[in-house]
């Protein structure tokens, strides 16, 4: 036996905590403190390794650790307490779980003794959080800790990356217990994901590859997610095969949007080409994406006339939507390097010059046009200006949810993955703010900015405070149109233009909140104000909340109507009153 | 008929319903069956039978066997998210493979005098139902079978004084030599 005083690996389970996220590599964690976790932040003012960002709310703190995450490729860890702080990290878990972000959040929970007994502070976490988590645990015995720590890091982090949750009792974080560093057999057997795709499989879509007329690639956050080398991938399967190439909201910047062989985003707020060119290919090459419904439009009409090959590494994507030819489970990254040496060694570059003609005719549609005025600021062309200013500076963006989003989405151009983090799956106002914290703690010196929306931006703005606080110079580019733009266009679309409470009526002036808070106000209402402003805001070595007034009324086009297929998409040009009438028209019409 | 105008595709297909039989094969680590049954219930899954059970104490490994009906898509579906959890080993759909054995056992108190207690008493015996606990005025029977099998049986004693009855629900095991 050894003297146990003596052993550097008796230590309690706070001790423990913090040793395992030094052991991961951890560099910053977002939390906010409480009485059921006092432990944990006792050990953490006694070190310097891992730094500590003190959040407003805890879901600042997940989607802190979320844009941490997405812009780093490194888990993002959150430290929470018991009860309500568990609880208010429910939205960031399941976000993160919808985006497929990898997240280790630790909760403290009321001591052992006490659980069930509706002791203060207390809620069921892993009950509340089993269907928000990859997986979870609460760890009842401090020798189970280190290992189910190290559990943590790896489900986070492999195969389909995702939100865990380990919930440790506070006696357990008193108690004195062995550590060991990560290990091999820390992690349940029952756990491996695919990695490798099947060569018979990949030999079969690259037949399918060769053999197309009318091919495309539509890409997803799975390349994203399956670190820079996949994106350097698919550029050279772009490249080697001259596809055109498309790609979802979370997928941005895997191809660069100066890429000639580009067609912009696809579904329902996607450009004309990208969507057409979906409708009417006959080979179809997803990767790492999910045929979510807002790509897919109805789903009985998605292009109907194509052979579907789906890379993906969780095979519950497989034939969940869209029942696909030939499903590739594994890494795309790996998948891909495999697929492009079968393709370079066995088959010729397909000649699709008819192909790229029909493409050019959409492309000539111009679906992305909007009418300019030199009295209002168009949010389409406050992106453009934003996008334009940021050139040659080393930005990050981040979105809020609504028509900002996909304004962002359609006009800021993303040259490569990991600068762009915005929330996809969930659907989450109030992201965007939080994340840029996060980012720009990961990239101190790069220049990050939230795309904004007044409705959105006031659900998490407390979390300027936090951006004051850690010297955090964030941009907040709020396009400020007075109404939740989202719900208004839907209501105008679709429920008779009734305005049900989609109107802010007592909006803060936000040059005045950002003085409060100690940040930079800056404020343009004419187009002709933005590039100085702007130059302004990038300038500023400070947070700052830029309060751009837009057109009130401006809606997002151009958009598949719900229950359309692909082809049937509303352009902006002929979105008059009576064509969109007509497109969104029911058995009721427009009631 | 057209759709009601909203943000959301709003048609249900119509494909043919299967009843599914899967054996799953999972660490028994608290909360397991939890997650199973959240799926199930989340995700907007049917479940017609659920037995669990430790299997190999030594390794910590329980079996579930859930009877599930869906469309092929669907319980293609669950298969893919069973088989992603993290405690669960091995996901089998014993219907498709064809070659297993299904057993349910229940347990069926008759409650009756005179001739209605004596036919009881017969059909029991040809459905080889066993007597496990009997008073004058009361017999509980133990049936094992497939759930047809028992259904059928519980059918016939309903007029003849059925009071209640516990049913295991099916527990599933393929033939052959061979393991899941």
């Amino acid at each position: 036996m050894t003297d146990q005083s003596n052993d550097p690996n008796q230590m309690t389970g706070a001790a423990m905590i913090v040793r395992a996220l030094i052991d991961h590599g951890v560099q910053h964690i977002f939390g906010y403190p409480g009485g059921a976790v006092l432990p944990i932040y006792d050990e953490i003012f006694q070190q310097s390794e891992v730094e500590h960002i003190l959040v407003r709310h805890e879901q600042g703190a997940g989607h802190a650790a979320e844009g941490y995450a997405r812009s780093t490729g490194k888990p993002g860890v959150v430290l929470v307490t018991s009860g309500p702080g568990a609880t208010n990290m429910v939205t960031p878990l399941t976000d993160a779980l919808m985006d497929s972000i990898p997240l280790v959040c630790i909760t403290g929970q009321v001591p052992t003794h006490l659980i069930g007994n509706d002791a203060f502070q207390e809620c069921d976490t892993v009950g509340i959080t089993r269907p928000c988590t990859k997986h979870n645990w609460l760890v009842r015995d401090v020798n189970d800790l280190a290992k189910v720590l190290h559990e943590a890091f790896y489900v986070a982090s492999s195969g389909r990356p995702g939100p865990v949750v380990v919930d440790v009792p506070k006696d357990v974080q008193f108690a004195v217990g062995t550590y060991h560093p990560p290990r091999k057999d820390d992690v349940h057997v029952s756990y491996t994901p695919r990695v490798k795709g099947d060569p018979m499989q990949i030999r079969k879509a690259v037949a399918l590859l060769a053999s197309a007329k009318r091919p495309v690639i539509y890409s997803g956050g799975g390349v994203i997610n399956s670190g820079p080398e996949a994106s350097k991938l698919l550029r050279e399967l772009v490249e080697v095969t001259g596809f055109p190439i498309t790609s979802t909201l979370m997928g941005l910047g895997a191809y660069p949007a100066s890429g000639k062989n580009w067609l912009g985003m696809l579904g329902m707020h996607g450009t004309y080409e990208a969507n057409m060119t979906m409708h009417g290919c006959d080979v179809m090459l997803c990767v790492g994406a999910r045929f979510d419904d807002r790509i897919t439009g109805r789903t009985d009409a998605f292009s109907p006339g194509s052979k579907k090959i789906h890379i993906d590494i969780d095979p519950s994507s497989i034939n969940k939507n869209i029942r696909v030819d030939v499903p590739i489970i594994g890494d795309v990254g790996n998948v891909l390097g495999d697929l492009l040496q079968v393709f370079k060694a066995e088959a010729k570059k397909p000649d699709i010059k008819t192909w790229w003609q029909e493409i050019a005719t959409w492309r000539a549609r111009n679906s992305l046009a909007y009418k300019k005025s030199n009295d209002v600021i168009l949010p389409q062309y406050a992106i453009q200006k934003l996008f334009e200013a940021t050139r040659g500076h080393d930005t990050y963006i981040t979105t809020e949810v609504g028509q900002h989003q996909m304004w962002a989405a359609q006009f800021f151009g993303f040259e490569e993955p990991h600068r762009w983090m915005t929330s996809g799956g969930l659907g989450t106002m109030g992201y965007g703010l939080p994340a840029a914290l996060g980012v720009q703690v990961a990239h101190r010196d790069s220049l990050v900015i939230d795309i904004a929306g007044d409705a959105s931006v006031q659900m998490t703005m407390q979390e300027m405070s936090t951006a004051v606080q850690f010297e955090l110079p964030i941009k907040i580019f709020i396009l400020n149109n007075q109404y939740m733009g989202m719900v208004r266009q839907w209501q105008q679309l679709l429920h008779g233009n009734r305005l049900s409470h989609s109107y802010s009526e007592a909006l803060p002036d936000f040059v005045k909140l950002a003085d409060a808070f100690g940040c930079v106000g800056i404020q343009a209402i004419k187009p002709g104000d933005l590039d100085g402003a702007l130059k302004e805001m990038i300038k500023v070595k400070r947070p700052v909340l830029f309060d751009c007034r837009v057109a009130a009324l401006e809606n997002c086009f151009p958009m598949i109507p719900s229950g359309k297929a692909h082809n049937e998409m509303l352009l902006p040009v002929e979105a008059t009153d009576e064509a969109t009438a007509a497109a969104f028209a029911g058995g009721k019409a427009l009631v | 008929m057209n759709q009601p105008a909203s943000a959301y595709f709003l048609e249900e297909r119509h494909d043919p319903n299967e009843t599914h039989t899967l054996s799953v094969l999972v660490q028994n680590e608290p909360g397991v069956l939890a997650r199973v049954i959240g799926l199930f219930s989340g995700r907007g899954y049917n479940i017609d039978s659920l037995t669990v059970s430790e299997t190999e104490s030594q390794k910590h490994l329980s079996r579930i066997t859930i009877v599930t009906t869906g469309t092929p898509m669907v319980i293609e579906q669950i298969k893919h998210q069973l088989d992603r959890m993290i405690p669960v080993y091995r996901v089998v759909d014993m219907t498709i493979t064809g070659r297993s054995i299904e057993r349910e056992l229940a347990m069926v108190k008759v409650v009756g005098r005179g001739d209605s207690r004596v036919e009881a008493l017969r059909l029991a015996d040809a459905f080889r139902a066993r007597v496990i606990d009997a008073t004058t005025e009361s017999f509980v029977f133990e049936i094992t079978g497939n759930s047809s099998k028992i259904s059928q049986f519980i059918d016939l004693m309903r007029p003849l004084g059925l009071l209640e009855v516990s049913r295991t629900g099916v527990a599933a095991i393929g033939r052959g030599p061979e393991g899941m």
